[in-house]
């Protein structure tokens, strides 16, 4: 991987515009279309919610940390990962409509949204150790020399 | 983002401007269920032409707001939305319960005609 950036940020959903800001700065570089750096800045939008909200319940803050590298020419990697609570049963967090909110009106629909706008993602997590997220896109449009 | 109330015929319009995401969701819900009751309108058009935009979250805003009202008898409906807004509420199969209208003002005369008849 190169061009490698890590950026640190508290895991509190004031962050979730930068968090997006970042990555679509970070993408930007490599030339993607409007529509990419959407599905990008999507993607990450809800990965850094899902560490926020779900990584850290009961407001217990601790810090989301975003790796964003690519694949020479045009394949980006953003890895979000949090150290919270974790996720037991992972194929079953990413069906759709699976939440394990109640009360908040969630849909169920985050790893859902990055699975589409992403060619590829992939989820790792242990209870009581945290949880990164892996976002792969390769993008289009690279006329790159 | 920010939300601009109006009301046209008995419908309350609510134009979100800007992001929608789950940091500004709970206040979105909240100010469009005080709206509902400060106005005593049942029927509500959420118009998505202005936003920049949106993530889940939006989904969890507007079916929220759906079943809430339908469970009153009221009526909702959909206007505008970038191809990546809309392709979110999709995902969810939104649209298959929902009705969709590309501008607001159709919104408001298909609420309006369904009042009626
Ligand atoms: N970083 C995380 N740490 C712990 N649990 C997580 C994490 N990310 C996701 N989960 C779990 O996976 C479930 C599904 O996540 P997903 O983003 O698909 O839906 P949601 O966040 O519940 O709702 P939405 O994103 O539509 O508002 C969550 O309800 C939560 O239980
Ligand atoms: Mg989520």
């Amino acid at each position: 991987m190169e061009r490698v950036l890590k950026v640190q940020m508290a895991a509190s959903l004031e962050n979730q515009g930068l968090a997006r800001s970042v990555a679509a700065a970070y993408a930007s570089e490599l030339d993607p279309t409007v529509e990419e750096l959407t599905e990008i800045k999507t993607a990450v939008s809800e990965a850094f919610s899902n560490a926020a909200i779900h990584g850290y319940p009961d407001g217990n803050y601790g810090n989301v940390s975003m790796e964003m590298g690519t694949i020479k020419p045009d394949t980006i990697v953003i890895k979000i990962s949090d150290k919270g609570v974790g996720i037991e049963n992972i194929a079953r967090a990413m069906e759709p409509l699976f939440t394990t909110d109640t009360g908040e009106e969630r849909s169920g629909m985050g790893f859902t949204v990055m699975e589409s706008f992403m060619d590829k993602i992939k989820v790792d997590s242990k209870p009581g150790e945290g949880t990164t997220v892996t976002l792969i896109k390769k993008l289009d449009t690279y006329y790159g020399f | 983002m920010d939300i601009i109330f109006g009301i046209k015929d008995n419908i309350l319009v609510a134009e979100f401007l800007g992001e929608v995401d789950h940091h500004c969701s709970a206040k979105a819900r909240a100010d469009i269920d005080e709206a509902m009751e400060g106005y005593g309108s049942k029927n509500l058009i959420i118009d998505l032409s202005r936003v920049t935009f949106m993530d889940s979250s939006g989904i969890g805003i507007i079916l929220g707001r759906y079943r809430k009202l339908s469970a009153s008898g009221g009526r909702v409906a959909i206007s505008g939305g970038t191809k990546a807004v809309r392709s979110i509420l999709n995902m969810a199969g939104v649209f298959s319960i929902i009705d969709y209208m590309d501008t607001v003002d159709q919104a408001i005369e298909y609420l309006s005609r369904k009042e009626v008849s």
